[in-house]
């Protein structure tokens, strides 16, 4: 069996369900890294062929989705190897963690029909297929070469061609003094070579960090409003969408099922979700919509969690507030047109940005999108650091970033030059797989251009 | 045309590369005869007196671990030795020696006397001959015709040689030889897609005119380390050498001069290598530097002759006198042979398959500057593997192919013939993506086996080979197992600015410590047992290293898939789908072996790759069909 592949096996973008498919001899030690089944004891390594699991997929130790495991055993799956599809929520920031997920735990991005074309080497489809299979790999990487092409006039191709321009200056310097050692090339000290790897490797890191905003900025978010009931969560909505979107009544539990709504803040695309009450309730339907609201709470790319400040915060609320840590959530003090009752240090421990407002003046419209794009991370980022467009410029952007962390830590560890060398030549490849370019024989020019050597 | 005599294996030129394919496929037990223009040329050094150098130091270990010559032939005549890159690490470790350049022809024209199954003649070969796409044999200029299965082309810059001084021309070769002025055309006629390249080199002077005390001495090693695996016993170092500079006054004389260089003025089409620029190169293309180093070289020790390394030059002879004595330390310098440029034919070496074996002509094999290279020990590497299949293909057998995963000098071939190249190719340490792993110190482990099964690696190298794997192997387990207490390891920890151990560890572990060597290790656990100093040095390099090493292992390991999917030689890639057209044409014309090999040809995207896996499995499984359908209908 080949490496191990991950990818989105459906179609990009919003959808009930995303399928991610993991094939290859690993498939199964990457899906236990990411996968935890809910049934104490079992485990996904264990599982036959054609069996289905049901767990969840933490980071951090925080639960982010529910996911059902589909597990195929060589050779009787699609691709002919071991295969694991995970099955998550739609929405973008969900499925991607997952599949980033899935890439920390060893797997790679796969090429452009790479399932199909593995499915065909091993035999798994027929014949007759193979003319389309080839077309597809074709078609796909003409995409990708416009794709390519398209990003080559762009910021990140300018942004990658300087950090590489600027290792392919440093394994250039690194070739001459390494294979021309009587010539008079300048001695490349460590502190040099450490300061240009750590230099460009700032840079990548940048990147790296970025990706996250970068993609709330691209593909937008997914928003949910939670509350107890009757804070105010859908007067809310319709503060944000302009429109009475929910139904607002004094009674408590108007909202029983999550409505939803698509609308631009901050610059931002987000898609909310303004959920049922959370309390506990004997209604049935209610209690459906409260379990569906906990689901979109651990989904969501962005959480508004809604407080009354004209009332002592309740157990309900610090259940919530809680439940809100390590997430991208902002809490809002509702209802500041009243008494304010609310002691607002008891969310301070839990929330990164709190705000209080009167939904019902839209006169505070301003004031939760500069939080909302606080929270996020887009109120001040740098537009160039938010190139990175996909997972896989993003998987070649880190093995490139780990590459030259390898690199610095050679010439830190006190190793010699040449291992230094070799890490400093995979960043590059990695860079050049970026931005879909082969490998040239830059290194060797820039000797001979920058450095008088020879007999 | 008198039949004059039947060969298996007839190589044409003895230099570097000729000695080795005509020693291998004599020792292989090929009928081999060894044609030269003169006797008097065999092994000539025509350039730099001295063998070795960043990675070519590593091409001689290799062609000594397959069983060549080069390295026990320079072992015998070097007049300095010196390890190079020593505070740039273990693989970059390259050795370097100067050489005998007389003691060196004499030592290699007695072995090729000696070997059983070669004859060595003088002759001019004026053409190849062929019959239905197969070599049969080659003439020469005294209309003599000798039959062979397989010939090997190693003609070196004689072949259509041109030199060029000034405004000054003729058809040539180096040192007063003449050129094989009719081979080309016959070669042309075989569908040989040939070309001009060019190099260069300087003057050389003598001893007497040169003020040494106003140059820099460069002494040879203290302990010197051999090419040769088998050389053993004391080396000892025979002469220095000196290193003196260029200053503005010698760049003004270039540049006032340029106009009367033939590269400059136009008359030389050949395409120089970069690497080997000429003075007045550097001086137009390097106009910041004030000064440019030259070495001085003895060229024996029978000889007043100096070579001057970093000279090189096509200016006429009067310009060569005065810009050499600008020199400081060379105001009375006396030329014995002007610098010159050399303009020659070679093959373009895509037109070459991995076994260095043309495509256009089955037993026609090439190596060394005729392949595109520059360089003695490119030029050997490439004899050996050439010798070695032209051996082969005259017993049915297939051929050798080398891996760039394996040996520099797969990765040299695979450059070739699956790049190409466009001037002069030098072999360089930064070429190998794998160079943590292909060391000069492992060459042995890497290729004997190899050697040995080939047939080239005799009883006594094969022994030898075994005892010191054995002995290092050892020496690693004893390490990995000793557990050394902090009281025996502290004060050499301290000594070594080292932090001290809290409790015992490994003396392997000790060992990976990037400040300390064997002998810290040792003066706490003691030496191993038959260890040698290069022994030691190879437990060392192979505790530190292990990590970098173990993940260059993994990276040869994920091309392993690609390269074992064979492409058949018959492959018809006009029926290729989904490939871009450039793709296809660099594809149809490399015609690569393996899936692996096409991935690296330039122009061919991993899509691309991906396109044609696809359609070999394709073909493959249309092919195994027939078959059943055929034995069906058998039965």
């Amino acid at each position: 069996m080949e490496h191990t592949i991950a990818a989105l096996a459906t179609p990009p973008g919003e959808g009930g369900l995303a399928v991610i498919r993991i094939s290859g001899e690993d498939a199964y030690r990457v899906a236990a890294t990411v996968f935890r089944p809910r049934t104490r004891g079992r485990s996904v390594e264990q599982a036959k062929g054609y069996t289905a699991m049901l767990g969840f997929f933490e980071e951090n130790g925080v639960v982010r989705d529910e996911v059902v495991a589909l597990c195929f055993r060589a050779p009787k799956s699609y691709t002919g190897e071991d295969v694991v599809e995970l099955s998550c929520h739609g929405g973008s920031a969900v499925c991607s963690a997952l599949l980033r997920a899935c890439y920390a735990a060893g797997a790679q991005p796969a090429g452009p029909g790479e399932f199909t074309k593995r499915a065909f080497l091993n035999g798994r489809i027929s014949l007759t297929q193979a003319e389309a299979v080839m077309d597809l790999i074709g078609a796909t990487s003409r995409q990708g070469a416009a794709a390519a092409a398209a990003a080559m006039e762009g910021a990140l191709y300018r942004k990658i061609t300087a950090v590489r321009q600027a290792l392919v200056a440093l394994a250039g310097h690194l070739a001459a003094f390494i294979d021309y050692p009587e010539e008079d090339v300048e001695e490349l000290s460590t502190e040099a070579m450490g300061r240009t790897l750590r230099e460009q490797k700032a840079v990548l890191d940048e990147l790296v960090r970025g990706y996250d905003t970068g993609a709330v900025l691209r593909r937008g978010v997914q928003a949910a409003i939670v509350g107890s009931p009757n804070v105010g969560k859908s007067t809310l909505l319709n503060l944000l969408s302009g429109f009475e979107r929910a139904i607002v009544t004094p009674i408590a539990g108007t909202t029983r099922d999550v409505v939803e709504q698509e609308l631009s803040l901050g610059g931002v695309r987000i898609h909310l979700a303004d959920t049922a009450g959370i309390r506990a309730t004997q209604d049935i339907v209610e209690a459906e919509g409260i379990r569906r609201s906990y689901a979109k709470l651990q989904q969501a790319g962005l959480v508004l969690a809604v407080f009354d400040a004209s009332k002592p915060l309740e157990e309900g609320d610090i259940e919530l507030a809680k439940a809100c840590i390590g997430r991208p959530a902002l809490a809002i003090l509702n209802k500041t047109d009243l008494e304010k009752q609310a002691r607002e240090e008891q969310l301070t421990p839990y929330f990164s940005k709190i705000i209080s407002i009167s939904a019902k003046d839209s006169a505070f419209l301003p004031a939760v999108e500069q939080a909302v794009a606080d929270v996020l991370g887009v109120a001040h980022a740098d537009p160039d650091a938010l190139l990175l467009a996909n997972e896989r410029q993003l998987a070649a952007a880190k093995a490139a970033q780990a590459a030259l962390k390898d690199a610095l830590a050679a010439v830190e560890g006190g190793y010699t030059l040449d291992a230094a060398g070799v890490c400093v030549d995979d960043a590059l490849n990695a860079l050049y797989a970026l931005t879909g370019e082969n490998a040239s024989e830059d290194v060797i020019e820039e000797v001979f251009s920058k450095f008088c050597v020879g007999k | 045309m008198n039949r004059l005599g039947n060969y298996d294996v007839i190589v044409v030129g003895a230099g570097h590369a000729g000695i080795e394919a005509a020693v291998a496929a004599a020792k292989l037990g090929a009928r081999t005869a060894l044609f030269t223009l003169t006797l008097d040329g065999v092994a000539n050094l025509p350039c730099n007196p001295s063998i070795g150098g960043t990675a070519k130091g590593h091409l001689v270990r290799e062609i000594d671990a397959l069983g060549g010559v080069m390295g026990i032939a320079a072992d015998a005549t070097f007049l300095q030795s010196r390890m190079l890159n020593m505070g740039k690490g273990p693989a970059v470790h390259s050795l370097r020696v100067q050489t005998d350049r007389k003691k060196y022809h004499i030592y290699m024209k007695h072995l090729l006397e000696c070997t059983k199954n070669l004859e060595l003649k003088q002759a001019q070969i004026t053409a190849v001959c062929t019959r239905q796409g197969h070599v049969t044999g080659v003439e020469t200029q005294l209309h003599a015709f000798y039959g062979a299965k397989a010939v090997v082309l190693c003609t070196g810059t004689y072949l259509g040689g041109r030199i060029f001084v000034g405004d000054a021309s003729y058809d040539g070769g180096p040192d007063g030889v003449h050129a094989a002025t009719q081979l080309t055309q016959s070669l042309r006629k075989l569908g040989l897609p040939l070309r001009r390249f060019k190099t260069g080199t300087p003057a050389r002077v003598h001893r007497r005119s040169i003020d040494f005390s106003r140059l820099v001495c460069q002494k040879g090693d203290d302990s010197i380390q051999p090419f040769s695996f088998l050389t053993k016993g004391e080396m000892k170092n025979r002469v220095d050498c000196y290193i003196a500079f260029t200053n503005e006054a010698t760049h003004d004389v270039i540049r006032a001069n340029l106009h009367r260089s033939p590269l400059y003025g136009g008359a030389i089409e050949g395409i120089g290598p970069r690497y080997c620029p000429s003075i007045e190169d550097k001086v137009v293309r390097f106009a910041e530097k004030t000064r440019h180093q030259i070495f001085v070289e003895p060229c024996g020790e029978d000889t007043e002759e100096m070579y001057l390394q970093g000279m090189s030059s096509s200016l006429p002879e009067d310009v060569q006198n005065a810009m050499y004595r600008t020199i400081d330390g060379f105001e009375h310098l006396e030329i014995m042979r002007p610098a010159y440029a050399i303009e020659y034919d070679c093959i373009d070496p895509t037109a070459l398959c991995p076994t260095l074996e043309t495509k256009a002509v089955k037993g026609l094999f090439g190596a060394g500057q005729f392949n595109g290279t520059s360089g003695y020990e490119e030029a050997a590497a490439q004899g050996l593997l050439a010798g070695i299949n032209a051996a082969r293909a005259v017993r049915g057998q297939q051929g050798v192919v080398l891996a760039r995963q394996e040996s520099y000098i797969g990765t040299l071939v695979d450059d070739l013939v699956t790049k190409g190249v466009m001037d002069p190719y030098r072999m360089m340490t930064s070429r190998s993506e794998y160079r943590l792993y292909l060391r000069q110190d492992n060459a042995d482990e890497r290729l004997t086996p190899l050697g040995r099964a080939i047939g080239l690696v005799d009883d006594a190298r094969w022994a030898d080979f075994c005892a010191r794997k054995a002995a290092k192997q050892a020496e690693l387990t004893r390490l990995e197992q000793t557990v050394v207490r902090p009281v025996q390891a502290n004060e050499v920890l301290a000594k070594r600015g080292e932090p001290p151990l809290q409790s015992g560890a490994s003396a392997a572990d000790l060992l990976r410590r990037p400040a300390l060597h064997y002998g810290d290790v040792a003066s706490m656990v003691g030496d191993g047992e038959a260890m040698t100093p290069f022994l030691r040095y190879c437990v060392e390099v192979e505790l530190k290293y292990a990590g970098y090493v173990r993940r260059q292992k993994s990276q040869i390991e994920r091309t392993r898939r690609y390269e074992n999917m064979p492409i058949p030689e018959e492959f018809d890639y006009s029926l290729l789908t989904g490939v871009s057209l450039e793709a296809r044409e660099k594809l149809a014309k490399i015609r690569p072996r393996n899936v692996g090999q096409a991935s690296r040809i330039p122009g061919v995207s991993p899509a691309d790759t991906a396109c044609l896996a696809v359609a070999l499995a394709k073909q493959q499984g249309a092919a195994a069909r027939r078959q059943a359908q055929h034995n069906k209908e058998e039965i």
